[in-house]
């Protein structure tokens, strides 16, 4: 229910654009992105497609795929690529719209072992993928 | 005050005390000690970045509020994590002051950040103290193989590293003034999986794996780091691969090189056994 | 909104305040407290009501005045009404506790038992909206965090005036249960983390064996005269 109010009533591009300060008509695809990115082989499709997905009004196909999960704000995207795109920013902002329509990615109390986990490990997990 | 004000962080109390009792022990030899904060608040770990966020800020501007409040300009972190979201916050507020008048309208403290405070990282202090680490070296490691590893967060993005993003060397030079081999580490820049180990700690072997097998390959004994979870990935989930590389932070070689004492509790891979080997240990 | 004056028992000017409760507005005398305030307006109190003193938390209020934008909390027995106050009670606070059984519970074993039990105070993001709401001037925000570094301890320490009212818990963005968790942190600080008091323990067993059961009989029967007299007149032995 929540998932099709999200693909209905917002208009993305504009959302993620506003949220992450960047423009994503400025991608050229040339994959920098993707070849830095050390997570790339978990991720269900690449960064360059989720952008293509946006621009394209289809966001639907972006919230089936796992890759704004996969990414760990590592930043190696933002660094490299030469159009100077801050990419880490519009991955934050695609998993925002998702978790301010109050859908959560973890639940706190399904954490196994969570004091064998460092503080940093906790704290940045649940801020990445809670609401 | 003498020394520097220091912002732990709230790993620094448990899992990584190792870091913390180490680089307590080696800033004081070095003649700058560092002076925990009176008072302090989770940094969060990671900085949020959507430009309408203000919330995920409050944390680290109430610890520059701290700062302020004990009439320091700098406040010293020994956490990769902690360094990057504290400068990444104080800077935005530096940078945007819309953002900080609502920040300090919310605060309601007296008096409002003025942002007059700068981050720094351990790094930053030691680069300047080639000489003063080179004279309180009293059993230099020379035996001693290691690959240094960076991780993301002391040098992404841009403006916040502490080094050049793609090809830093701040720590291989202090590793040379202890007397240890230092290699050339492929992947010192790439990243350990950071939060994932919480629930998908399928993606932290995995990388695991990948950082620890290069190091191997060019000869690695030990890896050396600063970050508290970069530290927690490699020793932790090396179970998940063949092998049994040490993972020490820093400034524990640095107390070793020292001669001074420390306890190394927290590691999962016992690095005695090797220290023992290269008789920096008996 | 002026308030009037109105004619009380006695002949006696009082003035008065207007309040709305729950959204019906009423004409109260200004000085008494939310509680009585609320009685005065013909509410019987058949919940949310408790000790009347400030102590048992139960009477948990949300309200704004007319002047002021914020939204403010307090407890109805120590707060008195104002004019142009807008207030309703809140009878319970949904949290449901970790269960967990303190003598069964190993410290020692844990390295950080708040979280294990209350993962959820990782989410703090020190916005200290708790510290505010809290009605016994407790720095909450300060406590949580001490919990999330694993300091139990000063946990216990810092929440100590807790009487569990739950304000702190209603508007916390992160969804924690303050003083669930800081009520684990005394019981365990209690229980496991101070000396044991070993007298203590034997002045209980001297209770159990009936060592004192004559002394209080003849207490409970003395004239109160002769209480107060054997009172100032007790024997205060120095320490040690």
């Amino acid at each position: 229910m929540k998932l099709k109010k999200l693909t209905r009533d917002i208009d993305f591009m504009d959302k993620v654009e506003e949220l992450s300060g960047q423009s994503l008509n400025s991608c050229i695809r040339c994959g920098t992105c993707a070849a830095g990115c050390p997570f790339v082989e978990d991720m269900e499709i690449l960064p360059e497609r989720v952008f293509k997905y946006i621009t394209l009004g289809e966001f639907e196909k972006v919230l089936e795929h796992n890759t704004m999960w996969i990414c760990a704000a590592c930043y190696t995207c933002s660094v490299r690529c030469p159009r100077d795109i801050d990419i880490a920013k519009i991955m934050e902002a695609v998993r925002q719209v998702i978790l301010r329509a109050n859908i959560d990615m973890v639940d706190v109390d399904e954490v196994d072992n969570i004091e064998e986990l460092p503080q940093l490990a906790v704290v940045g997990c649940f801020r990445k993928e809670t609401g | 005050m003498k020394g520097h004000l220091y912002y732990p962080g709230c790993t620094m109390k448990t899992k990584a005390s190792d870091y913390e009792t180490s680089a307590m022990k080696v800033m004081e030899k070095l003649g700058q000690p560092l002076v925990e904060m009176e008072d302090w608040y989770c940094c969060g770990a990671v900085q949020s970045l959507t430009e309408d966020d203000i919330m995920h800020q409050i944390a680290p501007i109430r610890t520059m509020c701290c700062a302020q409040e004990q009439g320091e300009d700098e406040v010293v972190t020994l956490c990769d994590m902690c360094y990057n979201v504290l400068r990444q916050a104080n800077d935005r507020m530096k940078d945007k002051e819309d953002d900080l008048e609502t920040m300090n309208e919310f605060l309601d403290e007296d008096p409002d950040y003025e942002g007059g405070v700068e981050v720094y990282h351990l790094f930053h202090i030691l680069k300047g103290m080639e000489d003063e680490i080179k004279d309180a070296v009293e059993m230099p490691l020379d035996d001693l193989v290691v690959a240094p590893y960076y991780g993301c967060m002391l040098l992404r993005p841009d403006n916040v590293a502490v080094d050049e993003t793609e090809d830093p060397e701040i720590m291989e030079d202090m590793l040379e003034l202890l007397g240890v081999k230092v290699l050339e580490n492929p992947k010192r820049t790439e990243c350990c999986g950071s939060y994932h180990t919480v629930n998908r700690s399928d993606i932290v072997e995995k990388r695991v794996e990948d950082i620890v097998s290069y190091a191997v390959e060019e000869g690695a004994e030990a890896i050396v780091l600063s970050c508290p979870l970069c530290q927690f990935n490699l020793d932790f989930h090396q179970r998940a691969t063949d092998f049994d590389v040490p993972i020490f932070y820093i400034t524990e070689l640095m107390a070793l090189a020292f001669g001074l004492d420390i306890d190394m509790k927290n590691h999962k891979i016992d690095p005695r056994s090797l220290l023992k080997e290269k008789g920096i240990l008996e | 909104m002026t308030p009037d004056k109105a004619e009380d028992e006695g002949n006696e000017d009082v003035e008065m305040v207007e309040i709305f409760v729950m959204g019906k507005r009423y004409r109260v005398p200004k000085g008494l407290t939310i509680m009585t305030a609320l009685e005065y307006a013909g509410y019987k109190f058949t919940r949310g009501c408790g000790c009347r003193g400030g102590f048992c938390g139960a009477c948990s209020t949300v309200f704004r005045t007319e002047d002021e934008y914020k939204l403010k909390m307090d407890l109805a027995c120590q707060t008195a009404v104002e004019d142009g106050m807008f207030l309703v009670q809140l009878p319970f606070m949904p949290a449901v506790r970790a269960m967990y059984d303190i003598e069964e519970v190993e410290p020692e074993e844990h390295d950080n038992i708040l979280l294990d039990h209350y993962p959820e105070i990782a989410r703090c993001v020190s916005c200290n909206t708790c510290t505010k709401a809290c009605p016994q001037d407790i720095e909450v925000m300060d406590y949580v965090q001490a919990a999330l570094r694993g300091d139990v301890e000063r946990c216990a320490d810092l929440s100590f005036d807790c009487i569990q009212c739950g304000l702190c818990s209603i508007r916390c963005p992160a969804d924690i249960k303050h003083y669930h968790m800081a009520q684990m942190a005394r019981r365990i600080t209690g229980r496991y983390i101070h000396e044991h008091s070993d007298e203590l323990e034997k002045r209980v067993q001297e209770i159990k064996n009936g060592e004192y059961d004559e002394t209080m009989k003849e207490m409970v029967e003395m004239e109160i005269d002769k209480l107060k007299k054997t009172y100032e007149e007790r024997d205060i032995r120095e320490e040690g």
